[in-house]
């Protein structure tokens, strides 16, 4: 038998590899789009920085109310003038052309978005990107087709679609928004959030090249105000929001006996249940892809990690070794498994929140690996012998936090999955596919993911139960959300 | 089934799935499941690693000092096998800097012949025993096969396992095997080829990894090189995992050989990569880790140059013995 002990390993590092950030061509000044045209805000001029570095990136002109109101009639005149009249073909062959584009530009737009975000390169290379594209590809073959989606012979738009999308993921929420809406026949006025306004400009300059009518897709610049300036207009048919709990139910109450359409979709605290027959090795994988996908900023992040109890320490081993070669640092950088926090703000409430689960009993694990001096970064932390009762198991914290539950029995671990005010997503780890399918049916969840987690696709629909809000983005579903049965008419 | 050989340190619960046929099929049949969406999306995600520059300099060096230079052909005589040998003592003359290789791997009646030609160099004597590559014979003339090999000079002794044997549930008749044939080796090292391409899945090559490791062999082997998929990452992933699942549990080091169908430096710099963040940095070692290969030498060698010289020079600049 072989019992030698190795020797000292031997130093492997990885070669840096670095993105350039002359392929995002980032412009000293960006404008917001309304009507067809860059135009000026406004407002007064903001700077996005880059997370990674806390350098400058751009300046962003930034909307007022009367830009509001401009690009809120822009959509109107676009959908009366153009939008309606055209066929369903017609449209699908604008959303192709905007696929494609998307496609080709797809090494711009990923540098652009890792610049502006903080994630690292190869995520917004290999997922962000190209789910994007690929939004505006399965919407684009609907359009002609939407008598066929089940929703009355001749489903009719809503008109005007207000639109506001977060920072975690600024290009893929934007094509999750604007490809249904179009497809369906609406015209969109939508709003990034202000640390992440770019891709979404850089998608503007898309729109214009394909030659999209004025009006169809108009895009604002600004903070919460102009969000809610945009979701409280009189003009706006429709209200798609994607954010925090707390705004949204702002936004249900503004909207309540106005009769405009509202899908919500919110927070999450997912719970990621692994059973002790699961395939351990790739449980682990799930896990970590789980909650450090995107440093955690995922509304439906496996942040609540429910193991049972027989095979607790095995797996919270295996998953510290595991976290152990993440690669925390430089988001442009081709091997960097963990970026940057996106904003101060972010960090200071991640740190915050952690810190709390410290004082209320859990034990804190973190990953050592290096911090780059500048640029906002929190180490990929682990909380075990949490309890529901603790505030880290309870409230969203957006960040690369795991908190670590345990359970006995199929039915503790539904109750303890299910006690939570929200309910985006879930994910269930076990060789059993009867189990699979039991606990798929009795998690309150709108994503239920077995064997895998935080996969997307445009065929799928996505929304939450209880506070993650209301409606589905993707799938029939999805499109259901942005049509009206012709009846209603 | 022979308890032969039975570690003492080995903690209870392994030392238990030894005691009969039942109890090692109850502890196989108690290993997690493989998922293979996840386990292949691993792999392929550790395949994007880049690996530049000093970096890529150092794993070519290493790759090099793990390579078993294999030549297993019907055709094999002693003055392909001489040459073979003088190709691992000095792989580039031009470059005498470069490392030799881990070991050469021949078939047991061409051992004599290579073990002349390695006198007085570290590198191994590597053979394929045991009716390779099917093993479909008798336990006697496998051991009588193992016998010859390491008689006339073989350090390392590469078997393979009773695959029907395996497939049928006879895992006791596998294991026996390799406990004899680790019997018959000693303290000579033995490796244990799994062949994958036969098994099918990937919860059994899981099974056979650590059917193997209870029985006591020194390395885990993909293949044989005569079957089709030889070495792939995802299998090679399954096998970190085992062995490193085994040092958490005993604190023994054992080994993996992934061979056949590694021919160039970036497969090979893939193979590196997952070594490190599977199994662990200490794996980076031709002790524990090497590659069965008779091509991917010669690839490895003209990347080393392109690294040294700056610039590539083509295949006729390595030696194609």
């Amino acid at each position: 038998m072989t019992t030698a002990s190795a020797a000292q390993p031997l130093q492997w590092d990885y070669a840096p590899a670095p993105e350039s950030a002359a392929i995002g061509r980032i412009k000293p000044r960006y404008q917001p789009y309304i009507n067809g045209h860059f135009v000026d805000g406004g407002g007064v001029d903001d700077v996005t920085i880059n997370p990674g570095t806390e350098e400058a990136l751009a300046t962003v002109s930034q909307c007022d109310d009367a830009n509001v109101d401009a690009a809120v009639k822009a959509a109107r005149t676009g959908y009366d003038k153009y939008w309606s009249k055209l066929s369903g073909a017609e449209r699908g062959k604008y959303l192709f052309r905007i696929a494609r584009a998307i496609a080709e530009r797809s090494r711009e737009l990923a540098v652009v978005e890792t610049l502006d975000n903080g994630k690292p390169i190869k995520e917004s290379r290999d997922v962000d990107v190209p789910t994007a594209a690929a939004h505006f590809f399965y919407h684009a073959g609907w359009a002609d087709k939407l008598q066929h989606a089940g929703l009355g012979a001749h489903p009719q738009p809503l008109g005007v679609a207000g639109q506001v999308i977060p920072w975690n993921f600024p290009l893929l929420m934007a094509a999750w928004k604007i490809a249904p809406a179009l497809a369906a026949g609406n015209t969109v006025v939508i709003k990034p959030a202000e640390t992440t306004p770019l891709s979404l400009l850089v998608l503007a300059e898309i729109f214009a090249e394909a030659d999209l009518p004025p009006g169809v897709v108009n895009i604002l610049t600004g903070a919460g105000d102009v969000g809610s300036a945009l979701v409280n207009h009189p003009g706006v048919d429709k209200v798609a929001f994607t954010g925090s709990t707390n705004v949204g139910k702002k936004i249900q109450a503004s909207l309540a006996g106005t009769g405009r359409k509202l899908t919500l979709e919110l927070g999450g605290k997912a719970a990621n249940i692994v059973f002790d027959d699961a395939p351990i090795d790739q449980a682990v994988e799930g896990i970590v892809n789980g909650i450090f996908f995107n440093q955690g900023h995922v509304c439906c992040a496996g942040s609540r990690l429910l193991v049972q109890e027989s095979i607790a320490e095995e797996v919270l081993a295996k998953l510290k070794d595991r976290i152990g070669t993440l690669r925390l640092g430089n988001p442009m950088d081709k091997n960097t498994d963990i970026g940057a926090i996106n904003s101060a703000a972010q960090l200071a409430r991640i740190t915050a929140l952690a810190d709390t689960g410290e004082g209320e009993g859990a034990t804190r694990w973190t990953s050592s690996c290096a911090i780059p001096d500048r640029g906002f970064y929190f180490p990929p932390t682990i909380f075990s012998n949490v309890s529901q009762s603790m505030r880290i198991s309870r409230e969203e914290i957006f960040g690369p936090v795991l908190s670590v539950l345990t359970f006995r029995t199929p039915d503790e671990a539904i109750a303890k999955a299910n006690n939570t005010p929200y309910g985006l997503s879930a994910g269930v780890w076990t060789e059993k596919g009867s189990r699979i399918l039991g606990m798929a049916g009795a998690l309150k969840a709108g994503v239920v993911w077995a064997n895998t987690f935080n996969r997307f696709d445009p065929t799928a629909a996505f929304g939450g139960y209880k506070e993650s809000g209301f409606g589905r983005e993707g799938g029939l579903s999805g499109l259901a959300a942005y049509l009206r049965p012709e009846l209603e008419a | 089934m022979t308890t032969a050989h039975v570690s003492p340190a080995l903690p209870s619960h392994l030392a238990d799935a030894r005691v009969d046929e039942a109890s090692l099929k109850r502890f196989l049949r108690g290993l997690p499941g493989v998922d293979p969406v996840g386990l292949e999306q691993r792999s392929a995600g550790l395949a994007t690693r880049s690996i530049k520059k000093g970096a890529k300099k150092q794993a070519i060096d290493l790759a090099i000092s793990m390579v078993d230079l294999t030549t297993l052909e019907g055709a094999d005589t002693a003055g392909k096998v001489r040459s073979l040998a003088a190709k691992a003592r000095r792989p580039d003359p031009d470059n005498p800097d470069t490392p030799t290789v881990a070991a050469v791997c021949v078939y047991p009646d061409m051992v004599a012949t290579a073990a002349a030609e390695l006198a007085g160099t570290s590198i191994g004597i590597a053979s394929v025993a045991t009716a390779f590559p099917s093993g479909r014979s008798s336990l006697a003339i496998k051991i009588a096969d193992t016998q010859l090999a390491l008689d006339s000079g073989a350090t390392e002794i590469d078997m393979v396992i009773d695959r029907g044997a395996f497939l049928s549930g006879n895992v006791g008749k596998v294991f026996d095997e390799i406990v004899a044939i680790k019997g018959v080796c000693g303290s000579t090292r033995l490796k244990v080829i799994l062949e994958i391409g036969e098994l099918g899945t990937y919860d059994n090559v899981r099974q056979a990894s650590w059917l193997a490791l209870l029985a006591g062999g020194d390395f885990i082997k993909t293949s044989t090189g005569k079957i089709s998929p030889a070495a792939t990452l995802p299998v090679t992933q399954v096998m970190l995992q085992a062995v490193r699942d085994w040092r958490d549990q005993t604190g023994e080091y054992r080994a993996v050989k992934p061979a056949g169908g590694i021919r160039t430096t970036k497969d090979a710099i893939k193979y590196l990569v997952m070594v490190n963040e599977i199994a662990g940095p200490e794996w980076l070692d031709s002790h524990l880790f090497r590659f069965g290969a008779s091509s991917l030498l010669n690839d490895l060698l003209m990347q080393r140059r392109t690294q040294t010289d700056g610039h590539y020079s083509g295949p006729n600049y390595v030696t194609v013995d």
